[in-house]
C-alpha cells in the first residue's frame, strides 16, 4: 500500500490532538476560573467534531503517514491514518462531540477543585485515545495507550474523597496494568524480525515479518487479553461494573461508548494487520469468549438495582456480541470465505458504532436522573418522565436502539450479525457446523433478554410513580444537556433509517481489514448484505409506511368516535389504597432472571424481620468470577509476598549477602 | 429405485420415513430426560420402542433383508408389550408414581443433551460415510440417542428410572446396529433380548427386596449403607 | 406491479378487517367443546363497537406514552399483516422486512405495551410487564430459531421466496420442519397469551399476564388493543400456515387462483382455530414458573430441528 507523505488527513488529526492537549494545559493555570474551565468542553466538542470529519477523510481517501519528531531521540513517533484507524476516529469524534456538550451543562454544579481535574484529564483523555488510533510503532502505541488508561483513572477518581471510588479506581489501574504488560509482551513476540533496533518496533515492520504458528498464537493470544482486559471480556471484566458507576456520567459515557471500542480497534490491528495469518481456532475462542461474555453481561444487568452499574453490564453484553462477530469473521477468513467475512466485520464495526451512541446516551441521559434524583438507586427513582419528558423521551429512543427494536441502530447491526450466523452453513470444520445453530440461539436469547433489561431500566427509572417524595421536585436538564442527548439520539435514528448509506461509508475499513467490501445488492433504500433474494431490510420505506398506518388509524379513530377521555385515579381492579411501593422494584423486576439463571450468580438476601418498623428486603446478585478466580489469585499473591518478607530482615549486611550471592552465581554462569 | 447423491441425501419416500421416524426417536429420548413421572417414562420408552419397531420393520421390507423382522417382532413383544406391562405393575404395587427427582436442573440437563447430541453427530459423521447401508444417515441420531439415555442413568436417583435408561440405551444400541449394517446376527440378537427379559425380572425382584430392606427406592439409600 | 400493489392492500385490509372473525371463530368452537352455548361469530365485532362507542377514562398519571401505545401496538400488527403472505405470493411490500425484522416488529409492540403497563405505576400493571417480558424473552429467541431452521432449507429470509420454496419443493418429509413446527406452535400460544401459557379469559388478577397489562385501558384505547391482540392471533396463524402448509397460496402473477387460495385460507384457518380451541379445552393453565420449562422446550425442538437439518437433509 503507497504511503503519501506530504498533502495528509494525519496531520489534520494531529491537529485535533494539539488542541485536546492545549485545552488541558490550558486547565492547569485556569483552574480557579469556573467559567473558563467550562468553556473548554464546547471547544473540546468542536475538535470532536473535526475529528470525525478527519476520521471521514481517512475512510475516503488513500492513507497516508507521517513521522514525527517528538519524544526520546532516534525514537520518533510514526503515526498512520487508513481506513480502520478513519472509521474509529469517526466513532470517537461522534461521541465525544455530543458528550462534549453534555458535559458543559452537567459539570457545570460542581465544585471548582473536582470540575479542574475533569477539565484538565477530560481532553488529555480523547488526545491519548486519538493517538491510539493513528500510532504506527508499538512504542508510540504503548505511551498513547498508556496516557489512555491513566487519564481515565484520574477521571474515575475525580471525587477521590470517597473511599468506594479510589477502591475502583484502583481495580481499575490494576486490569489496565495486567493488560498492559500483556499488550508489552504481545509487541515483543511480534517485532519484526530481520529488522533491528527501533524500526522493529514499527507497525510496518511487523507487518512484514514471518512468525511460526506458534509465536502468532502466543501474539494473539497476548493481544487477547490485553484488549480483552481493556474491552471487559469475561472473565477480565471485574473492573467495568465497578469504575462505571464511580466515574462521573459523562466520563462513563467516553469510557464505555469510545474506549471499549479503542480495545476492538487495537485487537483488528493485531489480528488482522500486524499479523498476516490467522488460524481458525482463535475465532472459535473469541467466539466462545465474546458468547459468555454477551450471555453474563446481560444477566446480570437483569439483577441490577443500580442504575449505572445496570448500563455497565449491558456494555459487558454488547462487547461480547461484537466480540462473537469479531470470531465468526475470523473463522470466515481463515476459510477463505471473504465476502462472509466482510459480513460479519460490517456488523461488528456497525454495532460498535452504535453501541458508542446509544450508551452514551444511555449513560449521559443517567447522569441528568442522577443530577435531578442525587440517587443511582432505582428503588429511589420512578415516574421522572413526567417531570424530565427531555430526558424521558430522548432516552427512549436510546433504550428502544440497545434493546435491539426497529427502526433503530442496534437492529440493523444485530440483524447483520444474525444473517452472519445464518450464512454459516457449509464451514470445513464439521464441529463447528453443528455448534454454530447453538451460538446462533445464544445471541437470539442475548438479545431478547436485551429487551428485558431495558424495559426494566426504563420502566422502573422513568415510568410509573416516584418512589421518593423528594422526587417532586425533580428538575429538567439544562440546554447544554439536552443539546448533546438530542445528538446523541438523532444519530441513532439516521444510522437505524440509513444502513445503505453507513455501509457504504464503512466500506474502505471493511475492505482493509477482510479484503473486500460488503456487497448491497439492494440500493440505498434497502439493505440486503450480498443477495437480495436472501434477505432485505429497508426501514425508510417501512417506517413511512408505519407512520402512514399510525396516522391513518388516528384520523379514523378520532374522526369516527369523538367521544371524550376523562381523567380519574388509577383503576387499579378498584383497589383503593395505591400507594407507589407497590409497583414492582428493580429486585421485584429482575426476580425471575435471578430464579432462571440462579447457577450462574451468588445471591445474598436479606430478609426483613418481623419487629422491624422499616421493612426492607434486599436481594444483591454476586459475579461469581470473584469467588473462582480473583480472589483465589488475591490469597495467592498474598502468600507469595508473605513468603518473600521472611527474605526481609531489615539489616542492611543481609542485603548486601544477597547481592553478593548473586553476583557470585552471575559470574558462575558467565564463566 | 434407491438414489443415493453425491451429498449422501437420499430420497425415497420409505426412508423419508424412516428419517422423521429417527427424528421422533431422538425426540422421545430427549422427553425421557425431562419427564417428571415414572409413569411417563414408562409410555415414553414403550413409545420409543414402537418407533423403533416400526422404522426397522420398513427397513427390512424395502430393503428385503427379511432377518430384521424377527428383531421387529421381538422388539414389539418385549419392549412395546410385556417390559413396560411389568413396570406398569410394578410401579403400581411398589407405589412409586411419585415425581422421579433429577439431580441436575431442568436446563441445564438439557444443554448437556443438545452438546452430546452435536458430539454423537459429529463422531457418527466419519462412521456412516464407511457404511454401506441406506439408513447410515441416521447413525448420528442412534449414538445420541445411547449417549442421552446413558444421560438421564446418571441424572436420576430412584432405580427403576435408571433400569429405563439402561433399556433405551439399548433401543438405541440396537438402532445404531441396524443403521450401519443391517442389524446383528440374529442369534446375538435373540441373545440380547433373552438377558434383557431375564434382566428386567431379576430385577423386579429386587426391586422388593430392596424396598423391603431400606423402605424406599432411593439410591441413595444404599450409598448411606455403604458407609456403615 | 400495479396488480401488486393492488393485491397487497387488500390481502392487509382482509386481514385487519377477517381479525375478530378467526377470534370469534374459536370462542365459538371452543364454547362448544365446553358444553356451553357459542355467542354469535359477530360477537368479537358488537365488543370493538362497543368499546369504541364508549366513554374513554384515563388514569391521572397515565403520560402521552401510555396514549400513544396503542396506536403504535396496532400499527405494527398491521404492518406485519402486511409482509405476510395470506392469499398471494405477490407482495411489493415485503423485501423491506423480513422475518427477523418480523420478530423486532413483535418485539417492538410487546415492548411499547410493557412500558405503557408499568407508566400508571399500578401493582397489577408492572406484574403483568415483567410476566410479558419473561415470557418473551424465552419466546423470542424460539422464534427465531423456527425461522432459521426453516431458512436453512429455503436459503433464504424473505417469507415470500421462503414460502415459494416450501410450496414447490418436492413432496418430501423434512424431519427437521416438523421439529420447527411444534416449536412454532408452542411460541404462538405463548405469544398470543393462549392456554397453557396465559389465559385470555380469566378474571384472576393474580394470574394474568396479557390482560394485566392492559388493566388501566378503557374505551377506544381497550378496543384498538383488542383488536390488535386479534390481529396478532390472526398473523401467526396466517404465519404458521405460510410455513408449514403453504400449498394454495396464490403464486407470483397468477391471479386466477385467488379464489382458490381464499377458500384455502379461509378452510386452513378454520381448522386452525378449531384445533387451537380443542388444544385450550383439553389444556390447563399452567403454573407460570413452568412456563420457562415449556418454552424451553420449544427452544430446544427448534434448535433439534436445526441439528438434524444438518444430519439428515443437508
Amino acid at each position: 500500500m503507497s504511503e503519501i507523505t506530504g498533502y495528509q488527513p494525519v496531520a489534520m488529526v494531529w491537529g485535533g490532538v494539539l488542541c485536546w492537549l492545549a485545552l488541558a494545559l490550558l486547565a492547569i493555570p485556569l483552574r480557579a476560573h469556573k467559567r473558563w474551565l467550562l468553556a473548554g468542553f464546547p471547544l473540546a466538542a468542536l475538535t470532536g467534531l473535526w475529528v470525525a470529519a478527519v476520521g471521514v477523510a481517512g475512510l475516503l481517501l488513500p492513507a497516508s503517514a507521517q513521522i514525527v519528531p517528538v519524544g526520546f531521540p532516534g525514537l520518533p513517533v510514526h503515526l498512520r491514518l487508513d481506513a480502520l484507524s478513519g472509521f474509529f476516529l469517526l466513532l470517537l469524534g461522534m461521541g465525544a462531540f455530543g458528550v462534549s456538550v453534555y458535559a458543559r451543562g452537567y459539570f457545570q454544579h460542581m465544585e471548582i477543585g473536582e470540575l479542574a481535574r475533569l477539565a484538565i484529564w477530560y481532553p488529555a483523555f480523547l488526545a491519548a485515545m486519538t493517538l491510539v488510533l493513528l500510532a504506527n510503532d508499538a512504542y508510540a502505541f504503548m505511551v498513547a495507550w498508556e496516557l489512555m488508561a491513566l487519564s481515565s483513572y484520574f477521571l474515575v477518581t475525580s471525587d477521590y474523597r470517597v473511599e468506594e471510588i479510589r477502591k475502583a479506581g484502583f481495580l481499575y489501574l490494576l486490569m489496565a496494568h495486567i493488560g498492559a504488560v500483556a499488550l508489552l509482551l504481545c509487541f515483543g513476540v511480534l517485532q519484526g524480525n530481520g529488522h533491528t533496533g527501533d524500526a522493529a518496533f514499527t507497525f510496518s515492520a511487523m507487518r512484514h515479518g514471518v512468525l511460526t504458528p506458534t509465536q502468532a498464537s502466543l501474539a494473539f493470544l497476548f493481544a487477547l487479553i490485553g484488549f480483552g482486559a481493556k474491552a471487559g471480556l469475561v472473565p477480565l471484566h471485574v473492573w467495568l461494573p465497578e469504575a462505571h458507576p464511580a466515574a462521573p456520567s459523562p466520563v462513563s459515557a467516553l469510557m464505555s461508548g469510545v474506549m471499549l471500542k479503542m480495545a476492538l480497534y487495537g485487537l483488528l490491528r493485531v489480528g488482522f494487520d500486524l499479523l498476516s495469518v490467522r488460524q481458525e481456532w482463535w475465532g472459535v475462542l473469541v467466539l466462545v469468549l465474546g458468547l459468555m461474555t454477551a450471555l453474563y453481561g446481560v444477566i446480570f444487568a437483569a439483577v441490577q438495582s443500580d442504575i449505572k452499574r445496570l448500563l455497565a453490564w449491558s456494555s459487558i453484553e454488547n462487547i461480547g456480541l461484537i466480540f462473537t462477530g469479531l470470531g465468526l469473521a475470523i473463522i470466515f477468513s481463515v476459510e477463505g470465505k471473504s465476502g462472509l467475512a466482510a459480513l460479519a466485520l460490517t456488523a461488528v464495526l456497525y454495532h460498535a458504532l452504535n453501541h458508542a451512541l446509544f450508551k452514551s446516551l444511555l449513560f449521559v441521559g443517567t447522569g441528568s436522573v442522577l443530577h435531578a434524583s442525587g440517587t443511582r438507586l432505582m428503588s429511589g427513582l420512578g415516574g421522572l418522565m413526567r417531570k424530565m419528558p427531555w430526558t424521558g423521551w430522548l432516552m427512549l429512543l436510546g433504550v428502544l436502539a440497545i434493546a435491539g427494536l426497529p427502526p433503530l441502530n442496534g437492529f440493523v447491526s444485530e440483524w447483520l450479525l444474525l444473517q452472519a450466523f445464518l450464512f454459516t452453513p457449509g464451514l470445513d470444520l464439521h464441529y463447528l457446523n453443528m455448534m454454530l445453530p447453538v451460538a446462533t440461539a445464544s445471541v437470539a436469547l442475548v438479545i431478547a433478554l436485551a429487551a428485558y433489561v431495558m424495559v426494566k431500566f426504563y420502566g422502573v427509572v422513568f415510568l410509573g410513580q416516584p418512589r421518593n417524595p423528594a422526587l417532586k421536585h425533580a428538575h429538567e436538564a439544562d440546554i447544554w444537556q439536552r443539546m448533546g442527548m438530542l445528538w446523541l439520539a438523532s444519530a441513532c435514528v439516521l444510522l437505524g433509517l440509513l444502513p445503505s448509506a453507513v455501509i457504504v461509508l464503512i466500506s474502505p475499513a471493511v475492505q482493509q481489514v477482510a479484503g473486500r467490501v460488503l456487497t448491497n445488492d439492494g440500493g440505498w433504500l434497502v439493505l440486503a448484505p450480498m443477495d437480495a433474494a436472501r434477505a432485505s431490510y429497508a426501514p425508510l420505506p417501512f417506517w413511512l409506511a408505519t407512520l402512514a398506518v399510525l396516522l391513518l388509524v388516528y384520523g379514523l379513530v378520532r374522526f369516527r368516535y369523538t367521544g371524550r377521555v376523562r381523567r380519574s385515579a388509577a383503576w387499579q381492579c378498584g383497589f383503593p389504597a395505591v400507594t407507589a411501593r407497590m409497583q414492582d422494584s428493580a429486585e421485584g423486576f429482575g426476580q425471575p432472571i435471578q430464579h432462571i439463571f440462579s447457577s450462574f450468580m451468588q445471591v445474598d438476601r436479606q430478609y426483613p424481620q418481623p419487629q422491624d418498623r422499616t421493612p426492607h428486603y434486599a436481594s444483591v446478585s454476586i459475579d461469581q468470577w470473584w469467588h473462582f478466580l480473583y480472589l483465589p489469585i488475591v490469597a495467592a499473591t498474598n502468600w507469595l509476598s508473605q513468603q518473600t518478607a521472611r527474605l526481609q530482615h531489615g539489616r542492611i549486611q543481609w542485603y548486601l549477602t544477597y547481592s553478593f550471592i548473586t553476583l557470585l552465581v552471575l559470574l558462575v554462569f558467565v564463566q | 429405485m434407491i438414489s443415493t447423491g453425491a451429498s449422501g441425501m437420499i430420497s425415497g419416500w420409505y426412508l423419508q420415513i424412516v428419517n422423521l421416524l429417527a427424528a421422533l426417536l431422538l425426540l422421545i429420548s430427549f422427553a425421557m430426560l425431562a419427564q417428571r413421572r415414572v409413569a411417563g417414562l414408562i409410555s415414553l420408552f414403550a413409545w420409543q420402542g414402537a418407533a423403533l419397531a416400526v422404522s426397522t420393520a420398513i427397513v427390512a421390507v424395502f430393503t428385503a433383508q427379511w432377518h430384521l423382522l424377527y428383531s421387529v417382532a421381538l422388539t414389539l413383544l418385549l419392549k412395546v408389550m410385556i417390559i413396560p406391562w411389568f413396570f406398569y405393575r410394578l410401579v403400581r404395587k411398589l407405589g412409586m408414581s411419585r415425581d422421579v427427582e433429577p439431580l441436575l436442573n431442568h436446563s441445564l440437563t438439557m444443554l448437556t443433551g443438545i452438546v452430546l447430541v452435536i458430539f454423537a453427530f459429529n463422531l457418527a459423521l466419519p462412521i456412516s460415510q464407511m457404511a454401506g447401508t441406506v439408513m447410515r444417515s441416521t447413525l448420528g441420531i442412534a449414538m445420541a440417542c445411547v449417549l442421552l439415555s446413558f444421560l438421564m442413568m446418571i441424572t436420576r436417583t430412584k432405580a427403576l428410572p435408571q433400569v429405563i435408561g439402561f433399556m433405551a440405551m439399548e433401543n438405541g444400541i440396537f438402532f445404531a446396529a441396524t443403521s450401519a449394517t443391517y442389524g446383528m446376527p440374529l442369534v446375538v440378537e435373540l441373545g440380547v433380548a433373552l438377558d434383557v427379559l431375564v434382566g428386567v425380572f431379576v430385577l423386579g425382584i429386587f426391586f422388593f427386596q430392596i424396598r423391603e430392606t431400606f423402605e424406599s427406592m432411593d439410591l441413595r439409600q444404599m450409598e448411606k449403607r455403604k458407609e456403615h | 406491479m400495479s396488480g401488486g400493489v393492488v393485491l397487497q392492500g387488500l390481502q392487509t385490509v382482509l386481514a385487519v378487517l377477517a381479525a375478530p372473525l378467526l377470534t370469534g371463530w374459536t370462542n365459538q368452537c371452543r364454547a362448544r367443546l365446553q358444553g356451553r352455548r357459542p355467542p354469535p361469530l359477530w360477537q368479537s365485532y358488537r365488543v370493538l363497537h362497543k368499546l369504541f362507542l364508549k366513554e374513554t377514562v384515563l388514569a391521572k398519571e397515565a403520560s402521552p406514552l401510555f396514549q400513544a401505545t396503542p396506536y403504535v401496538v396496532f400499527s405494527c400488527m398491521v404492518l406485519a399483516a402486511g409482509i405476510v403472505p395470506m392469499l398471494a405470493n405477490d407482495l411489493p411490500f415485503s423485501p423491506v422486512a423480513d422475518v427477523i425484522a418480523l420478530v423486532g416488529i413483535f418485539a417492538l409492540a410487546r415492548v411499547f405495551l410493557a412500558l405503557a403497563a408499568m407508566d400508571v405505576g399500578t401493582a397489577f400493571g408492572t406484574l403483568g410487564a415483567r410476566r410479558e417480558m419473561l415470557v418473551a424473552f424465552l419466546a423470542e429467541p424460539a422464534l427465531l430459531m423456527v425461522f432459521f431452521t426453516v431458512s436453512l432449507i429455503s436459503h433464504s429470509t424473505q417469507l415470500p421466496l421462503m414460502v415459494h420454496v416450501l410450496a414447490h419443493r418436492k413432496f418430501a418429509i423434512y424431519p427437521s420442519l416438523a421439529f420447527a413446527g411444534v416449536a412454532f406452535w408452542m411460541v404462538s400460544v405463548a405469544e398470543n397469551a393462549r392456554i397453557p401459557v396465559d389465559n385470555p379469559t380469566t378474571h384472576l388478577e393474580l394470574t394474568m399476564i396479557h390482560e394485566a397489562m392492559i388493566l388501566e385501558y378503557s374505551g377506544r384505547y381497550l378496543a384498538l388493543i383488542e383488536w390488535s391482540v386479534a390481529l396478532k392471533l390472526f398473523v401467526y396463524s396466517a404465519l404458521g400456515i405460510a410455513l408449514f402448509v403453504p400449498w394454495g397460496i396464490a403464486p407470483v402473477g397468477d391471479e386466477a387462483a385467488l379464489p382458490l387460495a381464499l377458500l384455502a385460507l379461509v378452510a386452513k384457518m378454520a381448522v386452525g382455530g378449531l384445533v387451537l380451541a380443542v388444544l385450550e379445552t383439553l389444556n390447563a393453565k399452567m403454573r407460570l414458573f413452568r412456563v420457562p420449562e415449556f418454552l424451553g422446550t420449544a427452544f430446544l425442538l427448534a434448535v433439534l430441528g436445526m441439528l438434524i437439518h444438518f444430519l439428515l437433509e443437508s
